[in-house]
């Protein structure tokens, strides 16, 4: 039997970048709650994200939801030694931005700004765009992470020297990269499975 | 059965035990072995559900084709290659590769401020004879997989309808979209990770 999309009817959808805390809702059907098994728990990786319907959509293949759900923390949240928290942040809005995906530039954008005290400039970025003007250290990770998000991608070596240039070592410049391509991962799902809902 | 698989970013991307590089992917683990693992999910699953082999290669190999990585594109095509009766898929998405090639991302912005930014670019479809060889299901994964790499901000309701409508299931919708995503993440991390290991020797020379 063929399987039905969900075409949701949202009101004022958010149609701006923004750092507010917008919603997001399905076109497919998530798993319910209560059908959640030991093996979908798993795949969730933290129980919490039962609530969410996106993860619950995800977790329909739960061995990929898990290991992408464990890639995702350590680009991101591995921070001992490597590129600080905000900056690996900016380039997922970079990315984000760049893409076109609202609800994950809100999600990301907050994060950056939070974490470098730069709501500002983040802000600039969501508003103006990747061109933006914010610095030649954030101009630099915002540059290399469209380069790596264009398609086909064409990041190359002058992207490496002007990182190299704002003072980001190897390990740094491998962080803009995982946190510029993990993004590119993510957008495609958030962008192709739902859409983004106003902030309550 | 599967014998322990080689790191995929590291065979890619040309990176060698010891190297500046494979200390540099030690510093994140994790990271290093759950893309392999989400590979492994993707491709080697342990049970396919509902969609087979020969379809995540075929679209794997479409996606890094339009990406312009012909090693990628080798490397999952491969399995095809190995069986003589599949040569006429890898013409064939070939042919589709060649129709589909593309600059993104492009495409429309919900009505509002942002339509200034809107950007034309193809709408492509699996031309007439290539669908007759491939059948609805997978035809309608390869425009799917083409919206997904170059022009997500096009994604709606109505897409996913016609993956449904040509056979595919709520679940099998979820298992391509992470399938068409991570391909679009591995393609970058190998990309990116090339130039900077280049950038890496040329800097200890």
């Amino acid at each position: 039997m063929t399987e039905h999309a969900i075409t949701p009817t949202v009101d004022n959808p958010p149609v701006t970048f923004t750092q507010a805390e917008i919603g997001w809702t399905p076109w497919l059907q998530p798993l319910a709650e209560e059908d959640l098994t030991e093996r979908h728990i798993k795949g969730l990786v933290e129980a919490a994200r039962a609530k969410s319907p996106y993860f619950r959509l995800l977790v329909r293949d739960p061995e990929v939801l898990e290991a992408r759900t464990k890639t995702d923390k350590d680009i991101f949240y591995n921070t001992r030694l490597g590129l600080p928290r905000a900056e690996r942040e900016l380039a997922a809005t970079a990315a984000s931005r760049y893409n076109g995906c609202i609800f994950c530039a809100s999600v990301h954008s907050r994060f950056a700004s939070h974490h470098s005290k730069r709501g500002g400039d983040v802000q600039k970025l969501l508003d103006e765009g990747v061109e933006a003007d914010l610095g030649e250290r954030w101009n630099a990770i915002v540059a290399a992470s469209v380069a790596l998000t264009a398609t086909p991608p064409i990041f190359g070596e002058e992207h490496v020297s002007r990182l190299s240039a704002a003072g980001l070592d190897e390990l740094e410049i491998a962080d803009v990269i995982h946190g510029a391509a993990f993004f590119n991962w993510a957008n495609r799902l958030m962008l192709s499975l739902g859409e983004p809902t106003p902030a309550n | 059965m599967t014998i322990a698989s080689p790191d995929i970013i590291d065979l890619l991307a040309g990176i060698t035990a010891g190297s500046a590089l494979d200390r540099i992917r030690a510093q994140r683990p994790e990271a290093r072995e759950q893309a392999q693992k989400s590979f492994l999910a993707l491709f080697q699953p342990t049970d396919f559900g509902d969609v087979s082999a020969a379809e995540r290669h075929a679209v794997a190999s479409f996606v890094a084709g339009l990406h312009r990585q012909p090693d990628i594109f080798e490397f999952y095509i491969s399995p095809f290659e190995e069986r003589g009766t599949d040569r006429w898929l890898i013409e064939v998405i070939k042919a589709e590769i060649g129709a589909g090639r593309a600059k993104g991302p492009y495409g429309h912005y919900p009505d509002g401020p942002l339509r200034g930014e809107n950007e034309a670019g193809p709408l492509y479809q699996v031309s007439p004879a290539s669908r007759e060889a491939l059948g609805p299901k997978l035809s309608a994964a390869l425009e799917h997989a083409h919206l997904l790499v170059f022009h997500l901000r096009d994604a709606s309701p109505q897409a996913l309808q016609v993956l449904l409508d040509a056979g595919w299931t709520t679940t099998g919708v979820v298992t391509l979209s992470q399938l068409v995503s991570f391909v679009a993440f591995q393609i970058r991390v190998i990309a990116g990770l090339a130039v900077l290991s280049t950038a890496a020797k040329r800097a200890a020379a």
